[in-house]
């Protein structure tokens, strides 16, 4: 047997205090970044016009820079998206633009085609009206609420009030501290940030109850020992593959990192960061709060019949 | 024994991988370009394809592979320079007229296997295109449909011999003033009896008394819906005039429409036909005292029209653009419905060596700051186009001049495709341009397999044979997926993929979690038969549970619904359940089949 851990046995619940204030600092800067930086939204919930367009010789940002202001066209961000070759330009949406809405996008090609000595290819326009870009930013919002609360029931459904609650705290505290460096770096944070941040609820989840399935066999299977070593014994069994499925998931997303492109890093980077914060919180986070709030043998004994984990043996 | 498998097992698994190869497979195959030639009306006739099939062959394509599919016609090529240059041959040789010529990509597995499976289609951040989220503007659908009672309820007033009214439609009213109540209330029972559904007030101020009125609720949503109706049928007209082949075309909400245009390019000109209102009206050139001034489009000067129009661009049900014989300017060439013909017939019969008018009309949105707010606002632009003697009595067919060539063959489609019943306004664009597309597939491609690999490889190396076993089950839940997407024809995007590479490195997760507890059996004394039960046993309920969850949030995810995260969502939710299929079922069936029902002292895990 190959291993990387194996019989450990640390007393990660000794300490769990001290984590908290670890977890707590953590969501302090995440919370103070958001709150004085504040998240630098992308297009999608802003409104307003996203333009990338390809050079075929490393392009002049001035010129570019240039050229827009000459051509009278709303404020714009002019800067080189992944290579030299390839610019970004960022537009708030203009007054006076209706009908033909999303006008001031052609413009703008036409503006820089002009403007350069070799030919130019549109890669990318995305235009968000201001009033979609709202709705977006309403719906968003709702959809980071029906997933907490779908999973909070059935969490209680599954396990217990405790859990529920320790399992909601983790799923709480890893998406402010995603989006926390998101706002700490001013990384564009758009759709897909979003559908990527719904995607660590479920994959901190994930790892959460996995943590919490073995506590629950365990209590059940352990006559002795404290409520704090029985989960101490229950996160070690569980640790190797913890760090496994991780490992795996954290290679995969590096490969879609480094080989994606420029369009998905954002979303490979916010699930990075989530899988980190999220496989720490389902130990230090969920199951400490699940040890807090005083968790007892009696909590977790069937009360029914609900005994597939203890099914006999061949 | 324990751990054998019952035969049932080993054929599901096997079927299972079979089909799910058979259906993955049309994507090896990837796609052809093509020219597409669809007729504007009627069905292809055999005629016609070996006509298309010479144009070809006389133009150098020769061996060019052809098929006919729901009506159109397919001609296959391997680059696009090719497809590009077969293109502009057939639209140069072929009548507009009476074909839709467009570029298209099509499945290029053989045809034994199009009859079976259908390979994925591509989002257009991956195929290039175009996306539109148009808004109706039901305002002034309303404002239209209030509007068409003021030359009845003007007839009722001349009719009852009340004079020094005045009726009107502003600011969203229908109002009618009078200069007393009596001939108000007279009246009142007069513009009910006009049928409509209306809801209607009185009021006084000062020496005058009015009637306002609007649609009643019901009326006005009915009014909302027939147009959304017709708006959305009046754009697939457009769309296929601009020949895009596989539109989308859908209603979103209330008051919206998607449009998505795989290949378009040009999305300036696309933007300008979805969204054109031009139209056109003829009239009367006129000297009588309640005639209308219009500007004309060559010098600007004022012309007089008659108030009543002779005929509408509603009346027009062909158009066809070209050049006037006798001028040699472009010219619109259109067709009349019975009404509008009668009615042409009837007022230019006695006019003859009158003027007659054609006015362009046109509508304009704007955004506008009021207060702050961004409002829309509508403007109409009427231009006279041309104004000439009526020499004969016209009817069905005839022509108009004073329109730019491009202008004659852009009016020419819209008469052709219908109006909007109101006028729309694009409110999202997303266009990905195809060297972007290109880049999409190719990254997106590159980062699946080497996550994939880079996965397979580690399990190979931690678990030995059983993570060999893993690696095969992580394969196959890839080409599970793949399959299932072309059989539900679900759309892949860049998200999507990306939904592929994540469930890569979750679907794993029920393995190792299987794995460790096997482990854990071994370590503590168990026989090793039953530590490969106990190991898989133990951890269904756990596997059940994370997977559960995480189909909570991919649902939720699927349910916010946009685009291209919505192809994010598809394949996370058919990732994990086919991942547990192959994770947990697939595995097991290999596992015994190696394994199972011998005595073993050790197991290479």
């Amino acid at each position: 047997m190959r291993s990387l851990i194996s019989d450990t046995n640390f007393n990660f619940m000794g300490r769990y205090r001290a984590f908290f204030m670890v977890s707590a600092a953590m969501l302090a800067v995440a919370i103070l970044a958001i709150a004085i930086r504040g998240l630098n939204l992308g297009v999608d919930f802003t409104g307003g016009y996203t333009i990338e367009v390809g050079y075929e010789q490393p392009a002049d940002l001035n010129a570019i820079r240039a050229a827009l202001v000459q051509a009278q066209l709303p404020d714009s961000q002019v800067q080189a998206f992944g290579t030299s070759t390839e610019v970004l330009i960022r537009m708030a949406p203009a007054k006076g633009d209706g009908g033909s809405s999303a006008k001031v996008s052609d413009e703008v090609l036409r503006v820089l085609s002009e403007s350069s000595d070799s030919a130019i290819s549109m890669r990318r326009v995305e235009f968000v009206g201001p009033q979609v870009g709202e709705e977006l930013r309403e719906k968003g919002g709702l959809a980071m609420l029906t997933a907490l609360f779908g999973i909070i029931l059935y969490i209680w459904f599954r396990f217990e009030k405790k859990f529920s609650i320790g399992s909601v705290l983790a799923l709480v505290h890893d998406v402010i501290i995603t989006v926390g460096v998101f706002a700490l770096f001013q990384i564009e944070f758009d759709l897909t940030i979003l559908a990527a941040l719904l995607a660590v609820i479920g994959y901190s989840l994930n790892d959460t109850i996995v943590v919490f399935d073995r506590i629950r066999e365990n209590f059940r299977l352990m006559r002795t020992g404290t409520p704090e070593e029985v989960m101490n014994d229950s996160i070690n069994q569980t640790l190797s593959r913890t760090v496994i499925t991780s490992g795996t998931t954290l290679l995969v997303l590096f490969a879609l990192l480094l080989f994606g492109g420029k369009i998905i890093s954002g979303f490979a980077l916010a699930l990075i960061i989530g899988i980190v914060v999220g496989t720490y919180s389902s130990i230090f986070v969920a199951s400490a709060a699940v040890l807090h709030l005083g968790v007892t043998r009696e909590d977790l004994m069937p009360v029914e019949k609900e005994g597939a984990d203890m099914d006999a043996m061949p | 024994m324990t751990n054998t498998n019952p035969l049932w097992k080993t054929l599901l698994l096997a079927v299972v991988l079979l089909v799910g190869v058979l259906f993955a497979l049309p994507n090896l195959f990837g796609s052809d370009p093509a020219v597409q030639i669809s007729a504007r009306s009627a069905e292809l006739t055999t005629e016609d394809v070996s006509r298309f099939s010479k144009v070809l062959s006389d133009a150098g394509f020769t061996d060019v592979e052809v098929r006919e599919e729901d009506g159109r016609y397919l001609a296959l090529f391997d680059n696009e320079d090719d497809q590009i240059r077969a293109r502009d041959v057939l639209a140069d040789k072929l009548d507009p007229n009476t074909y839709i010529t467009a570029l298209n990509l099509v499945d290029a597995s053989p045809a034994w296997l199009r009859s079976i499976a259908a390979p994925m289609y591509l989002g257009l951040d991956l195929r290039g295109g175009v996306h539109f989220l148009m808004e109706v503007d039901m305002g002034a659908a309303i404002d239209t449909a209030e509007e068409r009672f003021i030359p009845a309820w003007k007839r009722d007033v001349r009719e009852a011999g009340i004079r020094r009214t005045s009726i009107q439609h502003t600011d969203g009213v229908l109002s009618a003033r009078f200069r007393d109540v009596a001939d108000r209330d007279r009246m009142l029972d007069k513009f009910r009896d006009e049928g409509g559904d209306l809801d209607f007030e009185t009021s006084e101020e000062g020496e005058f008394a009015y009637i306002t009125a609007n649609l009643t609720e019901a009326a006005a949503e009915e009014e909302q819906r027939a147009a959304l109706q017709q708006n959305i049928v009046t754009l697939r007209n457009r769309i296929n005039e601009l020949g895009v082949s596989e539109p989308v075309i859908q209603q979103q909400g209330l008051d919206r429409i998607v449009v998505q245009l795989p290949g378009v390019q040009d999305t300036a000109r696309a933007k300008e036909i979805l969204g054109a209102t031009a139209t056109l009206e003829y009239r009367l050139v006129s000297t009588r005292s309640d005639a209308r001034p219009y500007k004309r489009r060559e010098d600007g000067s004022t012309i007089m029209l008659d108030r009543d129009i002779i005929v509408t661009g509603d009346q027009i049900k062909g158009a066809s653009s070209g050049i006037d014989q006798q001028t040699g300017t472009p010219a619109v060439f259109v067709n009349l419905d019975n009404a509008g013909a009668r009615r042409m017939q009837e007022v230019t019969q006695d006019n003859v060596g009158n003027l007659m008018a054609v006015v362009y009309i046109e509508n304009r949105i704007d955004n506008v700051e009021i207060n702050g707010e961004l409002v829309k606002k509508v403007t109409k632009v009427e231009e006279v186009i041309n104004a000439a003697t009526i020499r004969d009595v016209l009817s069905h067919r005839f022509q108009t001049t004073g329109l730019g060539a491009q202008e004659a063959s852009d009016l020419a489609l819209l008469l052709r495709a219908g109006a909007l019943k109101a006028p729309v306004q694009i409110v999202e664009e997303r266009t990905v341009g195809p060297s972007l597309g290109r880049d999409n597939i190719r990254q997106g491609f590159l980062s699946a397999v080497a996550g994939l690999a880079i996965v397979v490889v580690f399990m190979a190396v931690y678990y030995r044979v059983f993570g060999i076993i893993a690696g095969f089950a992580l394969i196959t839940n890839v080409v599970l997926i793949v399959a299932v997407l072309g059989a539900l024809t679900a759309t892949l995007t860049l998200p999507g993929i990306a939904g592929i590479v994540l469930t890569v490195g979750m679907a794993v997760d029920a393995n190792v979690l299987i794995f460790e507890r096997i482990r854990e059996e071994l370590r503590s004394g168990t026989a090793v038969q039953a530590a490969i039960s106990a190991g898989y046993d133990k951890a269904f309920s756990t596997i059940a549970d994370a997977n559960v969850t995480t189909l909570i949030a991919a649902i939720v995810l699927f349910s916010l619904g946009t685009g291209p995260i919505k192809g994010f969502a598809i394949t996370l939710c058919i990732g994990i359940l086919t991942s547990m299929f192959t994770a947990i079922f697939g595995t097991r069936v290999i596992v015994n089949a190696l394994y199972g029902g011998r005595r073993l002292s050790a197991l290479p895990i």
